[in-house]
């Protein structure tokens, strides 16, 4: 059949069967997962059903779901979620109306159209510690260039943006929707790249105005490709906890600008009650998950409808 | 025709008055992306003695390198480069081999677990960041793993594994099977096909999981602040975080040591970025 492999122990895939080698190139990713997500998983749900904290360290036990009860007991819980939900739906309407109208504005053939491609990237390619320290420090009360830019050119007076939660919450949600807009205008750049320019030739035999072309041939070709590009963005910026902790530092003030994430990594390694935290972190991960799910198959059913 | 011809002329009025509007709308938000880059900048060129300021020129007086100086010779910057070059080259090599095998095989083969597989993978996307890190964490501690780069290695990889599988494999898919076909025929084997024919076309795909994997771990904080407690081992991110506590002393060392640090990942991502959108957006497609 085929001749015998000249070096022996050489790695030889004829060896197995189509389905075996499938599983051979999947063991090395699998032993990862499974060792940094599968074991931690289960790590966690028992972490939920337990009482360890700093002080029960080693001497924790079971208690059964008093953690979860903890978790819907105090009023924080429903602040903290309605903060959190304010955040998420903020930060994606204006990812994806600031990141969509540029996107149309740079599909036209317009002039430095690359270069201002590139520059409008940016914000994407910054390490995200390093916008979220910068805006901190841009947010600064005598120092920051906003204030110094709010002063000098709207004379108003100063804004105390970190000191007060209101204020720092928008900081906050500013500086995430200033890094997060251009991984929506990449996405929706490419999918207008990708509707054919027929349908807009064809649309003009037909007399359709600009705004009729933008509402029957842009946003339903458009939609295939936002639709999990959107998906993505909700889960990591209902998830992002690099933003908040570091322009708000930590919460501040007094623990009042804290999402889901940013509170449940502070009870965990700031006040280290860790079965409080491993529960919150279910619970946060099943309403990710319900979500998913509900916001997948309704905008798939609607995907028939074209 | 008169009205014709005034209809046509009020259309092309229209027309410029939405082009300038446009061309403000652009400006304003270059202006934006650009400012607080120039602003880094700026603070970094600031004197000692002059950084706390209120001026709003770009370039400050008396402009002058000694952030840069100081931090390359009094602080240990370059120690803490050197550590996070190590573990994103680390991170980077794993991740892209493991990617590359793995959706590889979620593209061509149909075996058991298939489907699963794939959807546990986009599951772990809606882990909350504390769900993995807390029992990491404690393992790590009850094995005294505590300050080392292995648990942050391994922590990132798995971090940017899911995405990178689902986008190797979205990437697979549009390269025919017949190429493997034919090379099989040829007394290829099914190893020598995938090393020698795909893996070759993958090229792009393997770029943008190589860069993520890069950025995963160039950029990442909020797992090093717990893994990583010593200074000495101290990752870029962590660094710059302990200058900036200290706003008002090391503010300069901040910001020049910023700009170093986004450099490499910036020139990477704007040389990378023309197969970042074709990748992406046929990943989420086909995904």
């Amino acid at each position: 059949m085929k001749p015998p492999s000249a070096l022996a122990g050489k790695f030889d895939s004829e060896r197995f069967s189509p389905n075996t080698f499938a599983y051979i190139l999947m063991i090395p990713a699998a032993i990862v997962m499974f060792g940094v997500v599968v074991y931690p998983f289960m790590y966690n749900v028992v972490l939920s059903f337990s009482n360890m904290s700093l002080r029960h360290f080693k001497d924790w036990h079971l208690i059964g779901m008093r953690q979860y009860a903890e978790v819907f007991k105090g009023k924080i819980f429903y602040i903290v979620l309605l903060k959190t939900l304010v955040w998420t739906f903020v930060n994606i309407f204006f990812h994806v109306t600031i990141g969509v109208s540029l996107a149309l504005i740079l599909n036209r053939k317009i002039f430095g159209r690359a270069a201002v491609r590139t520059l409008l990237i940016l914000p994407w390619a910054i390490p995200q510690v390093i916008v979220a320290l910068t805006w901190r420090s841009m947010f600064n009360y005598e120092y920051g260039s906003i204030n110094l830019f709010i002063a000098h050119f709207l004379n108003m007076s100063p804004v105390e943006w970190l000191g007060k939660p209101l204020e720092a919450f928008s900081a906050c949600i500013i500086t995430n929707v200033w890094l997060g807009f251009p991984f929506m205008m990449t996405i929706a750049l490419g999918g207008l790249q990708s509707i054919p320019q027929e349908l807009y030739e064809a649309a003009d035999i037909d007399g359709a105005s600009g705004w009729r072309k933008f509402w029957s041939v842009t946003v339903p070709l458009l939609k295939p490709v936002m639709i999990p590009a959107i998906t993505l963005g909700i889960i990591w910026t209902f998830n992002n906890v690099n933003i908040i902790w570091l322009v708000s530092n930590g919460g501040e003030p007094s623990d009042q600008t804290h999402i889901l994430v940013s509170y449940v990594y502070k009870a965990a390694f700031n006040l280290y009650r860790y079965g409080y935290a491993a529960a919150l972190s279910m619970v946060i991960f099943a309403i990710l998950l319900t979500f998913s799910l509900v916001f997948l198959k309704r905008t798939r059913a609607s995907e028939t409808a074209y | 025709m008169k009205t014709t011809g005034n209809k046509f002329k009020i259309q092309n009025l229209k027309l410029r008055i939405l082009n300038l509007f446009l061309y403000f709308l652009l400006i304003g938000f270059t202006l934006a992306v650009l400012y607080p880059i120039l602003n880094v900048f700026s603070i970094s060129l600031r004197p000692g003695d002059r950084l706390l300021s209120t001026s709003l020129n770009l370039i400050p007086d008396g402009a002058s390198f000694h952030a840069y100086k100081v931090l390359f010779t009094q602080t240990p910057f370059l120690l803490w480069f050197w550590n996070s070059s190590l573990i994103a080259a680390a991170v980077t090599i794993t991740g892209v081999a493991l990617a590359s095998t793995a959706g590889y095989a979620f593209s061509r083969f149909n075996f058991y677990g298939r489907k699963s597989a794939m959807v546990g993978l986009l599951v772990t996307q809606m882990f909350p960041p504390t769900m993995l890190l807390l029992p990491m964490y404690i393992m790590l501690l009850k094995l005294h793993l505590i300050n080392s780069y292995l648990g942050v290695i391994v922590i990132y990889t798995s971090t940017a594994l899911p995405f990178c599988v689902w986008q190797m494999k979205g990437y697979y898919d549009t390269i025919p099977f017949s190429l493997e076909e034919a090379a099989r025929i040829d007394g290829s084997t099914r190893w020598g096909a995938f090393r020698k024919i795909v893996l070759p076309l993958a090229a792009p795909a393997l770029v943008i999981t190589a860069l993520f994997s890069f950025m995963t771990a160039w950029s990442e904080y909020i797992v090093a602040a717990q893994v990583l407690q010593d200074t000495s081992l101290f990752t870029l991110p962590l660094g710059l975080k302990q200058f900036e506590a200290s706003m008002s002393t090391q503010w300069g060392l901040y910001a020049a040591g910023s700009l170093l640090v986004s450099v490499p990942a910036v020139a990477l991502f704007l040389i990378l970025s023309r197969w970042l959108i074709s990748g992406l957006t046929l990943g989420s497609v086909k995904g």
